[in-house]
């Protein structure tokens, strides 16, 4: 059977992807947050994920606002990386598994997530980024997208984003497969790139966050989609995806590691990796 | 309604969707080199493909952020416009809070200090 065997949270700032490009791992402006994934890579060493589950959000790559689903989930053996306009390299194509996404699909339908599925699907920056920063050598395991709207209001709920994610966690569970998987959820943490209010940051509010969605997520659902863009910032709201992620652990669930740093470009830019200790729990249940 | 009641802020909901759509429909089409060629080729001709209102086609000619955001501009798209200018999202920032770069900058950098 498959099992959940971690979390991790990270940003998805696209400078990160030009930095990575340019070599500035090193840069005293980049080193310390690029130094956070250097304990990220030895934890994934450690618990040698078969395949990842991504929540992320697309940025106007693959979807435009002609159509819009709230959640997609991505059925395609491959999964091709595009010019996004705005001078990015473009990646290789990431591998897929589209026999677990239709399991995976099977049990959101089976949960009433109407998901929008996707045999063909662009990833952008928000799915690229974490995967060269957790995999460099371009070796990462196949990867369900799963993309969550946040660009067109309104907005799934963090409650219902939490739930997305536990029934996510439950089909991965049902997953006849042995398959070691580990849940990543892109993007945040607070962060505004457009208005009067851009450049806003609220660091109390992300390490209430990042408490919150190691030990408590049941403490984040009581906010709207508008208390977190008042409290995160408009692109802050990505938030959700942590959420989902966060969802899909159903084990014991403790920090192995976090790092927080401000600023990388308009962001706070974190990292968080939590381990699931699925096996323990079933056998405690 | 897009005054959610956060200062300085614009929510890109249905309102805004609809108001906008001509112009993120532009923005998205950046996505293509060749199209980022024929709007600097000839940008007038370009917006008048799309049919961008007379809001949206002087905030595009002021290179105006926040008046492309009271257009319907949603800023991922926004952004993809921003990148033909040579704009990044600090350059954006800068622009939209009345501030010299390095003070945005030095702004962003403040907050990791508090």
């Amino acid at each position: 059977m498959a099992e959940v065997v971690g979390g991790l949270g990270t940003s998805h700032v696209p400078a990160i992807g030009n930095a990575i490009a340019k070599g500035l791992q090193q840069d005293p402006y980049w080193k310390p947050f690029f130094d956070g994934f250097i304990e990220a890579r030895a934890w994934l060493k450690r618990i040698k994920p078969d395949a990842v589950v991504m929540f992320y959000n697309d940025h106007g790559l693959n979807f435009f606002l002609d159509k819009m689903p709230t959640f997609a989930v991505g059925a395609a053996p491959q999964y091709n990386n595009a010019d996004e306009g705005w001078g990015l390299p473009v990646l290789r194509p990431c591998r897929g598994d589209a026999e677990f996404s239709w399991h995976l699909i099977e049990g959101l339908v089976g949960d009433e997530f109407d998901v929008t599925t996707c045999q063909e699907m662009l990833v952008d920056h928000a799915f690229v980024v974490p995967l060269q920063l957790l995999w460099p050598e371009g070796d990462a395991p196949p990867v369900v997208p799963v993309a969550v709207n946040t660009v067109q209001h309104p907005l799934a709920s963090p409650a219902r984003c939490l739930k997305l994610g536990r029934s996510i966690g439950r089909a991965i569970a049902s997953y006849k497969k042995d398959m070691r998987v580990l849940v990543i959820g892109t993007g945040g943490l607070s962060h505004q790139l457009d208005g009067a209010r851009a450049g806003f940051i609220n660091k109390e509010f992300d390490m209430e966050c990042i408490d919150k969605i190691t030990a408590n997520p049941e403490g984040l659902i009581n906010y709207t989609v508008d208390d977190i863009v008042r409290l995160s910032g408009t692109q802050g709201v990505e938030l959700l995806n942590w959420i989902a992620m966060r969802g899909a652990l159903l084990g014991r669930v403790s920090k192995a590691f976090c790092n927080y740093h401000i600023p990388i470009s308009n962001t706070a830019s974190a990292l968080l990796v939590l381990d699931n200790e699925a096996a323990e729990a079933r056998r405690a249940a | 309604m897009a005054d959610h009641g956060i200062p300085g802020t614009t929510i890109f909901d249905g309102v805004m969707a609809r108001k906008g759509y001509a112009l993120n429909k532009m923005c998205y089409s950046f996505n293509d080199p060749g199209n980022r060629a024929a709007f600097l080729k000839d940008e007038d001709a370009y917006c008048a493909k799309y049919h961008l209102t007379a809001e949206q086609r002087e905030a595009v000619r002021h290179k105006n952020v926040l008046e492309m955001i009271a257009a319907g501009g949603n800023v991922y798209y926004l952004a993809k416009l921003a990148g033909i200018f040579g704009l990044n999202v600090q350059d954006l920032g800068a622009q939209q809070t009345g501030m010299t770069v390095e003070a945005f900058k030095a702004k962003l950098q403040e907050a990791g200090r508090n």
